[in-house]
């Protein structure tokens, strides 16, 4: 069943547009994470979709019911914000039930609500305490905690793990890969993160200067990208571009090849150049290789590899692994 | 905080020596009012820069100051006049900041402009059409006249320095709020007022001194007995021919303790905002 549906929304604030005609639908149970780069409109379309912001243009629907008009409070979502957002002169608890007291719901029910989130989220022992004397993480907790009482249709989370230090986010982002399963309710999610994206989604969507560039499962994304935009965006190290007569020869504009689709080799070589910088990572090495005619091109090899700065290489990729895009920037299909 | 930079002891001792310095200069007209207070006429005009002692004390002044006139009265109109202004220049300042820094509407930018204009432009040059104002509503002689031109001159200030505070409380606290069904009301009252708080007293004290010591006003438009504020209650001790020092002197030290007791109040709430600050 749909859960949510977007109808050639439009934003402006003042003469800028910034939302520029958005249309999506989301199933219900689905997890959708927006991406996109900086300034892009991700968070102005989420407080779009809350209600947090009107609209210029366009209808916003929650099921097959328009509620351009009904305020965030009723359209039965919570939000996860970037900031925590936590009330500070209230205790955990008193954070999770404000929403709850706010909507009358008998007192019984939301200390049973209340009980099972923290149990959930293991916020047990804070429950007495104030966000001021809460961890980083402790507070991002309780700010899924506080959405999570609310037991809504469609959560909204606005990067809600950019401010975790690296071991923390990914056990919050298991947590939150968890919570999706036992919870199955729909969720639209904001990042920057490409792991978090990858590997949270069900569906990406790529927004580019308030436009969608492409919706789709993670690895139809990486797989067949539809312009070069996404191309780029999705997958790091970020992939190749090259342009000329190394294009030509494919017929197109541009083509584009992924770090891990290059290899080194002595033979066929397609390029040549010297090795500009070398990042070992142990499980991974990344070459950067300066060649004459194309740039600076990323290879990606798993494992060691024994080059050094200033070696002389030659790179090679399977034609079936080069992405050719048009004048526009659209990608070209097999033909 | 204990960089070097500001530990180190010669910058400490200058930095204490200059603000000792002038804490002392800015005090010293202050306490010489208080001293003068205690002491005889004679001793006033003798040596008005030596401390009471047994032969110059004298509590004539303040003896004058009780008896003479409605001092008490006095004393409760300015409370009256300054305390009641307070509020409602905080109320509805802080409510006019948060409408123009929250929403988005049509002139908004204009609005705060004029506003803002009223801090540029002394209330004072508007006497002669308040007076009229004031015959005309019948409110001559009554502190209600006082109170509203005191807030009407407070305003301003109050919207401008507010409005810049309220525009830093984080947005995604209010999103929260109005997610959590929160009225505009409560989201105002509860969560970003307690978070000016420090805006708030720094807004109060800066309105309520002009206020209490001001004089053009009560004597323009309420110089009646029964609404004469303690600055202008103290006139009646300046004569034309002779001024009964003593009197305003007393009158004078008397005047500073209320103010004084609404001031350490202001400040606490200034100091414990700043410390109990946690946004994030
Ligand atoms: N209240 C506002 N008034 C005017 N312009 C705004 C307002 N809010 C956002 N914008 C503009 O809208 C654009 C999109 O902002 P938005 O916050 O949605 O970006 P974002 O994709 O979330 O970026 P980030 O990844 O940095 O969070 C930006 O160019 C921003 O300057
Ligand atoms: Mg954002």
């Amino acid at each position: 069943m749909r859960s949510l549906k977007l109808d050639n929304v439009r934003k402006s604030f003042g003469k800028v547009e910034v939302i520029k005609g958005v249309d999506l639908e989301v199933e219900e149970g689905e997890f959708v994470v927006f991406v996109g780069p900086s300034g892009c409109g991700k968070s102005t379309l989420l407080r779009i979709i809350a209600g947090l912001e009107d609209l210029t243009d366009g209808h916003v629907l929650m099921g097959d019911e328009i509620v351009d008009n009904v305020p965030p409070s009723k359209r039965g979502l919570a939000m996860v914000f970037q900031s925590y957002a936590l009330y500070p002169h209230l205790t955990v608890r008193g954070n999770m039930r404000l929403g709850l007291k706010q909507a009358k719901m008998p007192s019984a029910e939301i200390a049973e609500r209340v009980k099972r989130a923290a149990e959930m989220l293991h916020l047990e022992e804070l429950l007495e305490r104030r966000p001021a004397e809460l961890s980083g993480g402790q507070r991002q907790r309780v700010a899924i905690g506080r959405a999570i009482v609310r037991e809504p249709k469609l959560f909204l989370f606005d990067e809600p793990l950019s401010n975790l230090d690296a071991a923390l986010r990914v056990n919050t982002r298991l947590e939150i890969a968890n919570l999706h399963r036992v919870l199955g309710s729909t969720i639209i999610y904001v990042t920057h993160d490409q792991v978090e994206a990858m590997t949270l989604a069900d569906k990406i969507v790529v927004l580019n200067e308030g436009r969608i560039e492409q919706v789709g499962r993670p690895i139809d994304l990486y797989r067949t990208p539809a312009n070069r935009f996404v191309a780029g965006f999705i997958g790091s190290p970020k992939m190749n571009f090259v342009e000329g007569a190394a294009a030509e020869r494919f017929n197109a504009n541009s083509i584009g090849v992924r770090p891990e689709h290059m290899t080194i080799t002595d033979v066929d070589a397609i390029w040549a150049g010297n090795v500009n910088h070398i990042e070992r990572l142990g499980s991974d090495t990344f070459i950067y290789v300066n060649t004459a005619d194309s740039g600076l091109l990323t290879i990606r090899v798993p494992g060691e590899i024994a080059f050094e700065v200033g070696d002389h290489v030659g790179l090679f990729a399977e034609d079936q692994m080069v992405y050719r895009f048009d004048k526009s920037g659209a990608a070209i299909r097999a033909g | 905080m204990a960089s070097k930079a500001t530990s180190s002891l010669p910058r400490s001792v200058a930095a204490h020596a200059i603000l000792i310095s002038y804490t002392v200069l800015a005090l010293f007209p202050v306490i010489l009012i208080i001293f003068n207070s205690f002491k005889t006429r004679k001793a006033i005009f003798r040596s008005p820069l030596s401390l009471p002692d047994a032969e110059s004390f004298s509590l004539i002044g303040y003896r004058t100051v009780l008896e003479q006139g409605d001092f008490f009265g006095y004393f409760q109109n300015s409370l009256i006049v300054t305390v009641v202004t307070l509020l409602l220049v905080l109320l509805f300042g802080a409510m006019a900041a948060f409408a123009l820094s929250e929403y988005r509407f049509r002139g908004n930018t204009l609005m705060g402009l004029y506003l803002a204009l009223g801090i540029m432009i002394p209330i004072r040059l508007g006497t002669v059409a308040i007076l009229q104002i004031m015959v005309g509503a019948g409110l001559v002689n009554t502190l209600t006249a006082l109170i509203l031109v005191y807030t009407a001159q407070g305003l301003p200030l109050a919207i401008f320095i507010l409005s810049e505070f309220m525009r830093s409380v984080s947005d995604d606290l209010k999103n929260a709020g109005r997610i959590d069904g929160l009225s505009e009301y409560t989201i105002f009252f509860r969560l970003v007022l307690p978070l000016v708080r420090p805006a708030m007293a720094t807004v109060a004290v800066f309105t309520m001194i002009p206020i209490w010591n001001d004089l053009w006003f009560p004597l323009i438009l309420a110089p009646a007995e029964e609404t004469k504020t303690v600055t202008l209650g103290a006139q009646v001790f300046i004569g034309q021919f002779v001024t009964n020092w003593n009197a305003v002197l007393s009158a004078l030290s008397l005047a500073i303790l209320p103010i004084l007791v609404l001031y350490v109040i202001f400040s606490r709430q200034l100091i414990r905002g700043i410390t109990s600050g946690a946004v994030k």
